[in-house]
């Protein structure tokens, strides 16, 4: 037998969260191994909507999104590689004066958070975004936010590592993890064995399969978010649009990629596995888009339908991620399980994991998303869609 | 018990005999097609108001062509026929169409797909000229239309379908100024023992041969193509192609007909969720069908050109035995003796098909060998270097991976006409098989599916 693999950190799991903490864990100094099941960026973070969308969050998830949003600025200098950040704005919008109301009590929370909104109504509204429909109300304008090129982002960072250094192995899953005698260890199906100082756990949705093998089982569950993109047309729509709701149904998003494609999703979720892996948009699902992408811009009835995809993404039932050090074993963290809206915060976690791990602290609160809190009671808040 | 729900796909020859079994067992199944008339792609019917016979339209196949025509039109009252019904969609059970803009279902026990085939393409550098129209369009707009593509016209391929329409344009008038095949022809005597497994069929290829020696055009095989010349406002203006002998050689011409044989539209039985298998003599994934097109899905069959190229006497054969199938697994009685006779003509049809297969071959290092700055992707624009750059330099060993990472795939065919060359490139480049880099998965909507059909939902 060859001698075991050793690195000062283990990731298991290469999606955009253990790419970017690979990739600022040598920037950082670590030696860093990472293994994925299959290539880096292959489920939810290279098949997502491409949201770069901090508005709407969490409240205490901003100041994490805000140190997300700094890097996506400067990522392709740092990577060396373009992966289509386009800060566009992004603009929630209202079909009623309920969630109008929501909105704007939302951009007044948020600006303690640097967070700043700009609360749109009527003509003016109209005015600077003529394409929109009659139903809409009104819209929090946030000129920051925008969107990346999901397929693009996460093995961006995986290559950036690998030239800083860390060691990706890909197609290669990890069947069991243990410590032993103070350092981690984990166990490949191919049999190779791989050891650590310490270790990260970004499985997404399969992270609790790892995680509940040092008795942390998080309650996550996988759906399908469900997507489409249409024909290219000239580049005509610039911010992100997404619709506030309380209605699942009427959930909608979609953004225009300087291609000239419009990328759009949202409704109901729609089935996916994580035992098969895969994840299947439902024919009514996009039908049921249909009639809802016209009511934010009607122009857009004009256009056609010419891909649909899903991808697996797990959720946790308060709607926040699990990030951070574990609860019961030292030198093991955590950053998987982030229902629906990772990819905007990709970045910024693997920048705060890697902080965490080479200095034993972090200057970002991240508190609220411990795994600890599936050891006692569940809280409920819910956090966006997208 | 109530009869049960059996929804064909496809109009053509393997969904019309299908269908006609089925009604023959007392059942009275539901026939879906895109097209406004039934009779599939060979034997496709003109648009009403023209007026041309069944000799100028289907040549040596009229016979044929006219009875499956009678026999549609007596089985109309008996069937659920919605023509202009294009499947956009399958799943849970349920057939998804559109039609006239409006969005329908079609609820089945028993799914028959016989959605037929489409060309094989291969790029060549210059295909992206206005001018260059694949076989099958090519042959459309004559037999539809009655229009030829251009006034000279040069057939670059292999595969009957090349050879087929280059005499039948030279019969309709249409100026073809060269026939130039990859396939040697050596390649079309060593099949001789397999193409004898239909003697008839290979007495009217012979003639086919024969009569494209005599309509004077000129005919080089074993060429290798170089490239199609154009001009941005002219479009197509030549050909070149390495002659056997090795000379280089220009054709003028405005307008080109391209294709490499055909490729089953498998697009929905990927939607169905049915398992597909590496051929290694086609060099391309297909659906897993047992002798009689049962998939891997239960409830869901495969038949004609739609699962093997087999030509429309053999998808005729295959409905008929799908229908059987059908008919098996639904517990009803089967005519055991047609069933028997069937699958013996049916192994005969798959013999031919190989031979075919051979004769002309997919030219897999013609696409490993494209220069660099040829277009792949017509849709995207994206060059075969640029899909070398991500097997070489970025690992995208995998078609997916490489679909991913430079959107070759990603437009309006979905990879149905750069996939299959795309896949060569991406095996090359990265030395890896063919068979490992897999397959572009197929994705919903199967045709382009219009926004306003959200419009007029219940
Ligand atoms: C369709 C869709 C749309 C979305 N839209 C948005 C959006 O617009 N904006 C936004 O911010 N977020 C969006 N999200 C969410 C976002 O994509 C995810 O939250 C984020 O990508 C999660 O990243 P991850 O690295 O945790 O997970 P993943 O990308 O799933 O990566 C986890 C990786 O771990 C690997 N792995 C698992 N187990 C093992 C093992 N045992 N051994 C080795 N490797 C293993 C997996 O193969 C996988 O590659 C969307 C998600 C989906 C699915
Ligand atoms: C361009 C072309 C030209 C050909 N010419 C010849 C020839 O001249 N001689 C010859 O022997 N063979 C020819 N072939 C081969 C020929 O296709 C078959 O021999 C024969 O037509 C196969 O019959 P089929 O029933 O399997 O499919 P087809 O005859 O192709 O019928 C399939 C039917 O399915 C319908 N369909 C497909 N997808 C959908 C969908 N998603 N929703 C609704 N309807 C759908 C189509 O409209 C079509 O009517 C040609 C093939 C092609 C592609």
């Amino acid at each position: 037998m060859t001698e075991p693999q050793r690195s000062d950190v283990l990731i298991i799991g290469g999606g955009i969260m253990g790419a970017s903490a690979a990739f600022f864990l040598r920037q950082r100094g670590k030696s860093v191994t990472l293994i994925e099941r299959g290539l880096i960026g292959q489920q939810a973070s290279g098949t997502n909507f491409g949201n770069v969308r901090r508005q709407g969050r969490y409240l205490p998830q901003l100041p994490l999104a805000n140190r997300s949003r700094a890097i996506w600025g400067r990522l392709n200098e740092m990577l060396g590689e373009d992966a289509e950040f386009l800060p566009s704005g992004h603009l929630r919008l209202a079909y009623s004066e309920e969630m109008a109301g929501r909105i704007e009590q939302y951009g007044r929370d948020a600006r303690p958070y640097g967070l700043e909104l700009q609360m749109l109504s009527g003509n003016v509204l109209r005015d600077r975004f003529p394409f929109l429909g009659p139903e809409i109300r009104a819209g929090s304008y946030s000129p920051l936010d925008g969107h990346a090129n999901p397929r693009l982002a996460a093995p961006a960072f995986g290559r950036a590592a690998k030239r800083a250094g860390a060691v990706i192995v890909e197609r290669t899953e990890v069947l069991s993890v243990e410590q032993e005698g103070g350092s981690f260890r984990a166990l490949t199906a191919d049999g190779r064995v791989f050891r650590a100082e310490q270790m990260l756990i970004t499985a997404g949705a399969w992270g609790s399969r790892l995680s509940q093998q040092f008795g942390e089982p998080a309650p996550l569950v996988v759906h399908g978010p469900q997507m489409a993109v249409t024909e290219p047309v000239p580049y005509a729509l610039e911010p992100v649009l997404g619709i506030a709701t309380t209605i699942p149904e009427e959930i909608i998003y979609l953004r225009q990629v300087k291609r000239g494609n419009i990328v759009f999703g949202g409704g109901i979720r729609g089935p996916a596995s994580a035992e098969t892996l895969r994840a299947y948009v439902k024919p009514e699902n996009t039908l049921g888009q249909l009639a809802q992408i016209t009511r934010i811009v009607p122009a857009l009835r004009r256009l056609n339908v010419i891909r649909v995809w899903s991808g697996i993404e797990s959720y946790l039932p308060d709607d926040i991620p699990i990030m951070g050090p574990s609860a019961r074993v030292s030198g093991l963290h955590y950053a998987f399980g982030f229902c629906g809206h990772g990819f905007q915060l990709g970045p910024g976690v693997g920048d705060v994991m890697a902080e965490l791990i080479a200095t034993g602290q972090t200057s970002t609160p991240i508190e609220p998303f411990t795994i600890a809190r599936f050891a006692s009671k569940a809280t409920n808040q819910t956090g966006g869609h997208e | 018990m109530a009869d049960p729900r059996i929804v064909i796909v496809g109009a053509g020859p393997a969904g019309i005999r299908a269908a006609g079994a089925l009604v023959a067992a007392g059942l009275r199944p539901i026939l879906l097609d895109e097209g406004q008339r039934d009779g599939g792609q060979i034997y496709r019917r003109q648009p009403e108001g023209f007026t041309r016979t069944p000799e100028q339209l289907y040549g040596t196949e009229a016979a044929r062509a006219v009875a499956l025509h009678e026999s549609f039109e007596r089985l109309k009252p008996q069937i659920a026929y919605h023509p202009r019904h294009l499947v956009w969609n399958v799943a849970d059970g349920v057939v998804h169409t559109i039609s006239e803009g409006k969005p329908g279902q079609f609820a089945y026990d028993a799914l028959i797909i016989a959605a037929g085939a489409t060309d094989r393409l291969l790029p060549v550098k210059g295909w992206q000229h206005a001018g260059v129209y694949s076989l099958g369009g090519a042959q459309i707009a004559l037999k539809a239309q009655a229009c030829a593509i251009g006034r000279r016209v040069v057939f670059l391929g292999t595969g009957p379908l090349l050879q087929l329409v280059a005499l039948q344009y030279h019969k309709a008038g249409a100026g073809v100024v060269a026939l130039l095949d990859t396939s040697p022809f050596r390649r079309q005597v060593m099949a001789l023992p397999k193409l004898a497994a239909r003697p008839g069929m290979l007495v009217k290829g012979l003639r086919l041969v024969g009569g494209l020696m005599a309509s004077g055009m000129a005919i080089h095989r074993g060429v290798t193509p170089v490239e199609i010349h154009g001009e941005a406002e002219a479009g197509v203006t030549g050909v070149s192609v390495r002659l056997a002998s090795g000379r280089i050689r220009r054709f003028d011409c405005d307008a080109v007909g391209l294709g490499y044989h055909l490729r089953p539209e498998a697009q929905l039985a990927d939607l169905a969720r049915c398992a597909f298998t590496f051929d290694p003599k086609t060099r391309q994934y297909w659906p897993e069908i047992d002798a009689e097109g049962r998939s891997s899905v239960p409830g869901v069959y495969l038949a004609g050109d739609g699962v093997r190229t087999q030509g429309a006497d053999g998808a005729e054969i295959s409905g008929a035995l799908a229908a059987c199938a059908v008919l098996a697994d639904l517990g009803r009685a089967v005519p055991e003796a047609e069933r028997a006779a069937l699958r013996a003509r049916a192994r005969i049809m798959e013999r031919f098909r190989e031979g075919i297969a051979e004769a002309y071959p997919w030219p897999a290092h013609l696409a490993a060998d494209l220069p660099d700055e040829a277009i792949l992707c017509r849709c995207e624009g994206i060059t075969v270097g640029e899909v070398r750059e991500a097997a070489t330099g970025k690992g995208a060993d995998e078609v997916n991976r490489a679909k991913a990472l430079t959107r070759v795939g990603m437009g309006r065919c979905q990879g149905r006409y750069c996939g299959h060359a795309g896949a060569e490139i991406v095996a090359a480049a990265s030395g890896v098989p063919l068979e490992a880099v897999g397959r572009l998965r197929g994705q919903a909507p199967v045709k382009p599916l219009a926004i306003s059909a959200g419009e007029s939902q219940p």
